[in-house]
């Protein structure tokens, strides 16, 4: 098997206008999906109730619904979960506050004692009232500015503040594009999607930090190299071990979405998505900008830390 | 760096080896943990409710209901101490959390004693305190009365308190296993019930506060459905229990009061076998209780429960044995449950439940299942791809790996962190991410060797070099595990404790183990190729 990156001397540079037009293009089209569809909130952000149960026979969805809809509970919505026999229930969230919301899960089980004739087991119940939903949302925006923030000191720090800059430029159009993604596909958007998001900060920042440590070292050693070949050089150099990483986390997450059953799916979608995209953006958004800002090319009179000793 | 003296030789065995000691009881089954002498650990990994099945409760106390309890026992010592000084008002209105009312002359001798009444209404909670709770604003003859911030406060923090003792003791009661309950932030209570399913009768336990008093019935009118406002002074209209629609008119003095009881039983009265419940007053309910019956011979007293009349059974003698029964057609289930909640006491607010999470144990052993399941066909992938591409140091590298997730869940263990679904999930994601450090340092070992360098120059210079950038890579996801796990709770908290353990494991791997298995291999075999790759 043949497997060598090691050598390779691809012009992503020279790419990199169509590479921007192409970024511009999925985030222009994740905002037109957002204000257009928005995002499908699971009842962690939007509150109300969710129950997943098992039939022991497969029942008719149809006469579920109906069922529930005759509580005039608001929108009910029934659909399978993974399999024919296991069913999700998601009632909106009643109106009177926190105290009424717990009414629904008994009438919602009355119902169904009452009408499926087969024997039923609750797998999952999920009671979100306004007060907690709404400190989620905000808790969940703060986590990811706090951390986009975080990232940008971190990257000034060791680096400068152009790489600050561009790390963090990469890391918003992430977070934009999964955002998006969410918007277009109509995916259900709850607390683990967060933890996620914040994964994929992590990651397209530590891919980012990967490329950008090699075009630091680059730059003390070859001052007067145009900036362009630099970093051309400096993405090909670490091209093989962006691949192989995303490799192998890609392999661990796709067995995760594949086998790591229905609860877990859109977790791992919003990874697997993050992974794709974090690897991308460090070359192309990342990467390129560095050629628009004065980096730096005298680095001896730093004090910043040296890798190449 | 590829040098190792004995001593760090040692110490990398010795951590390895500790972590796989504390890792080992999760192999076992609890029984034949039991047997095992008591030195080995067995402690295993601390499994999440989404992964056992169980259920999350957020409940808050009604702080709202407190003050306006505290202003409504204000209004009555108000008014007593108005009519005392002979202050004629006008428009005395009391809302939810301050009383107004106009006066044309208000004497500041008289503030001063409204200012005090506060001290005397509010003893019990500020004790220490001489100082007034309450600011009284004289606005041109428009007086307000309002309760200090600090008081509220510190009446809210007292119930909180108070509420959790009593959530506490409910719970105790119901005999479930390992319930923890916990406060969080100024008014709120979390309690996980694991292996509880279905938490229907514990939220109906705590959807009552469980006030329980002794009124007499007032026989002067009775309760007339067309006219409901038609109610004496000084009595109340209360909903019976048993019969729908129908109320009581009792007098509003309180005879005996749950605070009272010192005992309550459940039981089945001998002669018509219907169950009820007993219980017992302490010396000052007993004596209260019989002086009150011992005046009311002939006349129904109403046992009522928050707000509700249960029974109002007529008092046939005096009873001053300070025990007595209440029956009221409830069935044995609803006998022992109103048992338990007289014993555990009344709460000082009602609880509202603000989310509920509960998982049946199938979902969760199913989840433990597919986890299981997506980590060893995810590990095996990535353990197959990193030999096809690294030949020998791929090898190595597996290696790393198998022991970087043994000392996951060693640490996992030993923290005894909670595991959840997520936190598979970071496991599963470290499985993938860990060989990153090693793939760093081949990827710049290979590059020494295209420059020229020797086989070991090029080892060495390769771990040197990937250091700061190994550092740089694995510190942003471990800012993005830290903030997750302290803005975070639940099963996202759980991923965030293994994405960090695995950041923590994987560097410390590549840099202590993977890089003495490839200095013996590189200074024992002194192989011609590196074995990295058939290109180089």
């Amino acid at each position: 098997m043949k497997f060598n990156l090691s050598n390779a001397a691809i012009p992503f540079m020279s790419a990199r206008i169509g590479g921007f037009i192409f970024s511009a293009i999925l985030i222009i089209l994740s905002f037109g999906s957002f204000f257009y569809s928005g995002l499908n909130f699971g009842i962690d952000f939007k509150g109300g109730t969710l129950i997943e149960i098992e039939t022991a026979d497969e029942v008719n969805l149809a006469d579920i619904r109906s069922n529930l809809n005759s509580l005039s509970l608001g929108d009910v919505q029934v659909q399978e979960f993974g399999s024919t026999k296991n069913i999700l229930i998601r009632v909106e969230q009643q109106a009177g506050g926190d105290g009424v919301q717990q009414n629904v899960v008994e009438l919602v089980k009355a119902s169904l004692d009452k009408n499926i004739t087969t024997s039923i087991s609750y797998r999952r119940t999920e009671v979100v009232g306004p007060k907690v939903s709404g400190e989620l949302i905000q808790s969940g925006i703060i986590a990811i500015a706090v951390a986009v923030i975080a990232m940008l000191i971190y990257i000034w720090f060791r680096f400068e503040w152009q790489f600050s800059l561009g790390a963090v430029i990469a890391l918003v159009h992430d977070v934009i594009l999964t955002i998006g993604v969410f918007c277009f596909t109509q995916l259900e958007f709850n607390l683990p999607i967060i933890a996620a998001i914040l994964t994929i900060v992590g990651y397209s920042m530590n891919d980012t930090v990967v490329v950008y440590d090699r075009v630091r070292e680059n730059l003390r050693k070859h001052r007067s190299k145009p900036i362009i070949e630099l970093l051309d050089q400096s993405i090909n150099q670490t091209l093989s071990r962006t691949v192989i990483t995303s490799v192998t986390t890609l392999l661990a997450l796709v067995s995760l979405y594949i086998f790591g059953g229905s609860v877990i799916k859109g977790f791992t979608f919003a990874m697997i998505w993050g992974v794709v995209v974090g690897t991308y953006s460090s070359i192309f958004v990342a990467s390129p900008f560095l050629k628009y800002v004065d980096v730096k090319r005298d680095w001896n009179t730093t004090s910043a830390v040296d890798s190449t000793k | 760096m590829l040098y190792f003296s004995k001593t760090k030789v040692l110490l990398i065995f010795l951590a390895i080896f500790f972590a796989s000691f504390f890792a080992l009881p999760n192999v076992f089954n609890q029984n034949q943990l039991s047997s095992f002498p008591s030195f080995i650990p067995s402690q295993k990994v601390n499994l999440g409710l989404d992964l056992q099945g169980g259920s999350h409760l957020l409940l808050e106390v009604d702080t709202e209901e407190i003050i306006k309890e505290r202003t409504e026992t204000l209004s009555f010592d108000l008014r007593k101490l108005l009519k005392t000084n002979d202050v004629s008002t006008a428009n005395l209105r009391v809302l939810d959390d301050s009383i107004s009312f106009s006066a044309n002359q208000l004497p500041e001798t008289v503030i001063k004693e409204i200012e005090d009444l506060s001290i005397s209404n509010t003893q019990n909670i500020l004790q220490t305190s001489n100082k007034s709770n309450l600011v009284v604003e004289n606005n041109n003859g428009l007086i307000s009365i309002n309760f200090t911030d600090e008081f509220i406060k510190q009446a809210v923090s007292n119930a909180v308190s108070q509420s959790l003792e009593i959530v506490r003791r409910r719970i105790d009661e119901l005999g479930t296993k390992e319930p923890s309950i916990q406060r969080q932030g100024a008014s709120r209570i979390i309690i996980q019930l694991p292996g509880l399913d279905d938490p229907e009768r514990i939220k109906s336990l705590l959807g009552q506060t469980a006030k329980l008093t002794f009124q007499l019935v007032d026989q002067t009118t009775s309760y007339d459905p067309n006219n409901p406002k038609k109610v004496p002074i000084g009595s109340e209209a209360l909903e019976s229990d048993e019969i729908e629609g129908y109320k009581y008119i009792v007098k509003k003095r309180i005879m005996v009061g749950g605070e009272n009881l010192v005992d309550a039983q459940p039981g089945f009265d001998p002669q018509t076998n219907e169950p009820i419940v007993s219980f017992r007053f302490d010396r000052i309910g007993a004596k209260k209780f019989g002086k009150v019956t011992q005046d009311n011979v002939g006349k129904p007293f109403a046992i009522v429960l928050d707000d509700k009349v249960i029974s109002a059974p007529v008092i046939r003698e005096p009873i001053l044995g300070g025990s007595g029964q209440i029956s009221g057609g409830f069935d044995a289930e609803q006998a022992n449950d109103l048992a338990i909640l007289l014993r555990a006491g009344a709460l000082p607010a009602p609880l509202i439940i603000l989310e509920e999470r509960s998982v049946g144990p199938d979902l969760g052993a199913d989840s433990i299942a597919a986890g299981k399941y997506a980590a060893i066909i995810g590990f095996v992938a990535v353990i197959i791809f990193m030999i096809v591409i690294y030949r020998f140091f791929g090898l190595f590298a597996d290696i790393a790996l198998i022991i970087n997730l043994i000392m996951v869940l060693g640490i996992l263990s030993l923290l005894q962190a909670t595991l959840t679904l997520p936190g598979i999930a970071g496991i599963i994601l470290t499985i993938g991410m860990a060989v990153d450090a090693n793939v760093l340092i081949f990827e710049r070992v290979k590059e020494e060797i295209r420059n020229g360098s020797s086989m070991i120059n090029s080892v060495e210079n390769g771990y040197k070099r990937a250091l700061s950038t190994i550092l740089d890579a694995n510190i942003t996801t471990l800012i993005a595990a830290l903030i997750l796990f302290f803005m975070a709770s639940g099963p996202v908290r759980g991923f965030s404790i293994t994405l960090a353990i695995g950041i923590f494991t994987s560097v410390f791997t590549a840099f202590t183990f993977t890089r003495f298995l490839i200095s013996l291999y590189v200074r024992r075999l002194k192989p011609s190729n590196v074995g990295l790759s058939n290109e180089v």
